[in-house]
């Protein structure tokens, strides 16, 4: 009996400790990534390294305002693109598609959630930059493209969380709005979709940090040239392609400053979150 | 805004909606409502270009591929000739099977405590939830560098396989802590009840009932954690390294074929080579999500 008592207590304390390991994980993650960051921000300047519009690490120029507006650029296009057919596309689902559709159109979401990042790019590579070079001339690698590409990807995101959004809207609501006179489409777009309204937004939050946080993708099809854009075909290189693009190479300050680039986009990612943990607590 | 009429008396065909509707009484319904008609074009259009983008996506990776495909690139060793792609392949399972070492246990671990011994409404419940919440939303470059940093730098390892695997870990946690949350919630509470009736004491209850029972949903889990290892290549870069060949150990560095993939298209030569591995990548992620599906469903279990 005792051994038995002692066993209980033992695994109770390791399942507390697994239990730890996300809080711990988190921590470090910070820790890691302030303490090798921070330091090249007060070295460079906050004000230069946030607001400087000039990459040039062989001279020791660290701004990375092009990258922050990169990454807020291709952000917003995603958005634009992503969000209307997302969310529409969610509207199908939950309350149009027939049953039989449904069993090809929720294995096709989930396979486009599972398709690697660097699938992706290599599609936008290979099948994107052409249309857009041909529609639009230069070289087809740049903001619209990034955000044709990244608008796809956070698809299945945002589809999935709409439609378990519009899923738990009580049936009385759409049977009320039928019952009153309404067409079955103002039913679902004037009460259904309103009422589901926070867990959409929800799923657009998450899409957007998908978004932000996208790395081979962009790489692949954004250009990546490190200066401020000034139309929606210019190249640009996002915070997360800049990462990838030096760390390879990079020594010293510059490093310092790739690692400060990173903390940069964890804030942006830690605020994300904070949105995305706020909408869904109102929900609750 | 400007049709509210159709608010007054019924159609008569709206009459018989309960009913079969032939598609001639549908057209006519929605002549009457043109902005209703609208909003379904709109939700169709958006459907078929869900499913186009899919659908071109494969098509032209497939067609494109499979030519591409050639058995010299599954050879053993990598060369500059061959572009094998074997080696790669390899260190994926490593990478994947010492990611899965690492986080199932710890995962599994973590939800039992948070569904079967924390109690209700505890701090500590709210703060793992706001974490593992968090960590979910951390991109994947994030952790490719926080693993370079720690892994690399920190512990002096330089690119190892084992780093890559570590930082991956942490990645898929919050994947396998959330579905097996869930399963083991759908557990009955009359299994528990009944286990404790009959003398059980709790880990037995939980290594005998509730962990057999939830089986399903937590497998489920663990095969999305191993599509996410497969996939993933931003946290692997810097972490496990890009080098082409399978290390000696697991303290060498190896790429993976998402790595793979990358690397050959950064080096531009070899466009044709990518193409295949975009296909096995596919093919591989396929055949993941099916089997995930497969016991998902097979198990009636309804896991997201």
């Amino acid at each position: 009996m005792e051994n038995n008592q002692v066993k209980e207590r033992g695994m109770k304390i390791l399942f507390l400790i697994a239990a730890c390991a996300s809080i711990l994980a988190v921590v470090l993650i910070c820790l890691f990534l302030f303490a090798n960051g921070l330091p090249a921000i007060f070295e460079i300047g906050p004000g230069k390294f946030l607001l400087g519009t000039k990459w040039d690490p062989t001279n020791n120029v660290y701004g990375i305002l092009p990258m922050i507006v990169g990454s807020l650029y291709v952000t917003a296009g995603a958005i634009i693109v992503g969000v209307p057919i997302g969310v529409l596309t969610a509207v199908f689902m939950a309350e149009f598609c027939p049953p039989k559709l449904y069993k090809i159109m929720k294995p096709a979401v989930e396979l486009l959630a599972g398709i690697p990042s660097i699938v992706y790019g290599f599609f936008g590579l290979v099948a994107l930059v052409p249309i857009i070079r041909n529609l639009f001339g230069g070289s087809g690698k740049g903001i619209l493209t990034a955000s044709i590409l990244l608008g796809i990807m956070i698809l299945p995101t945002i589809i999935s969380i709409s439609e378990s959004a519009l899923r738990a809207v009580p049936r009385s609501y759409y049977e009320g709005a039928v019952g009153l006179g309404a067409t079955k489409e103002r039913a679902v777009f004037f009460t259904m979709v309103p009422a589901a309204k926070s867990g959409i937004f929800a799923g657009i939050v998450l899409g957007i940090g998908r978004a932000i946080g996208e790395t081979m993708a962009v790489i692949m099809v954004a250009g990546n040239t490190a200066v401020m854009p000034t139309s929606i075909l210019s190249m640009v290189r996002t915070m997360t392609a800049n990462i990838v693009l030096e760390m390879g190479y990079a020594t010293d300050l510059h490093r310092e400053a790739l690692i400060a680039t990173g903390v940069v986009l964890f804030i942006f990612i830690l605020i994300i979150n904070l949105c995305f943990a706020l909408i869904k607590k109102k929900e609750a | 805004m400007d049709e509210n009429k159709p608010k007054a008396p019924l159609a008569p065909s709206e009459d018989q909606a309960i009913n079969k509707v032939t598609f001639s009484e549908k057209w006519a319904d929605y002549k009457k409502h043109p902005f209703s008609m609208f909003l379904y074009i709109l939700v169709i259009l958006a459907a078929v270009i869900t499913v186009a983008v899919l659908g071109y996506l494969l098509v032209f990776l497939l067609v494109k591929g499979i030519p591409n495909l050639k058995w010299s690139m599954f050879e053993w060793n990598y060369t500059r000739e061959n572009v094998s792609m074997m080696p790669a392949i390899i260190n994926t399972i490593i990478v994947t099977a010492l990611c899965l070492l690492f986080a199932v246990p710890l995962g599994i671990g973590s939800a039992i405590y948070l569904v079967e011994y924390a109690k209700r409404g505890s701090k500590l419940v709210e703060v793992v939830r706001l974490t593992t919440e968090t960590l979910s939303g951390i991109p994947s470059i994030i952790y490719g560098l926080f693993g370079f940093l720690m892994f690399a730098v920190s512990f002096k390892w330089g690119y190892s396989l084992l780093g890559g695997a570590l930082t991956l870990a942490i990645m898929v946690l919050p994947v396998i802590m959330r579905t097996t949350e869930e399963a083991l919630k759908s557990v009955p509470d009359s299994f528990r009840e009944g286990s404790y009736g009959l003398g059980a004491g709790k880990l037995r209850t939980i290594f005998r009932i509730i962990l057999p029972s939830a089986m399903p949903g937590i497998l489920s889990g663990v095969i999305l954690a191993v599509g996410r290892t497969v996939g993933e290549t931003a946290a692997l870069i810097y972490t496990a390294g890009t080098v082409a060949g399978v290390p000696s150990s697991i303290m060498g560095s190896g790429r993976t074929l998402a790595v793979h993939m990358y690397a050959l298209l950064s080096e531009g030569l070899y466009t044709d080579q990518a193409y295949a591995t975009g296909v096995v990548l596919i093919v591989l992620v396929v055949i993941i999500n099916w089997i995930s599906n497969r016991i998902a469903k097979k198990f009636g279990n309804k896991l997201g």
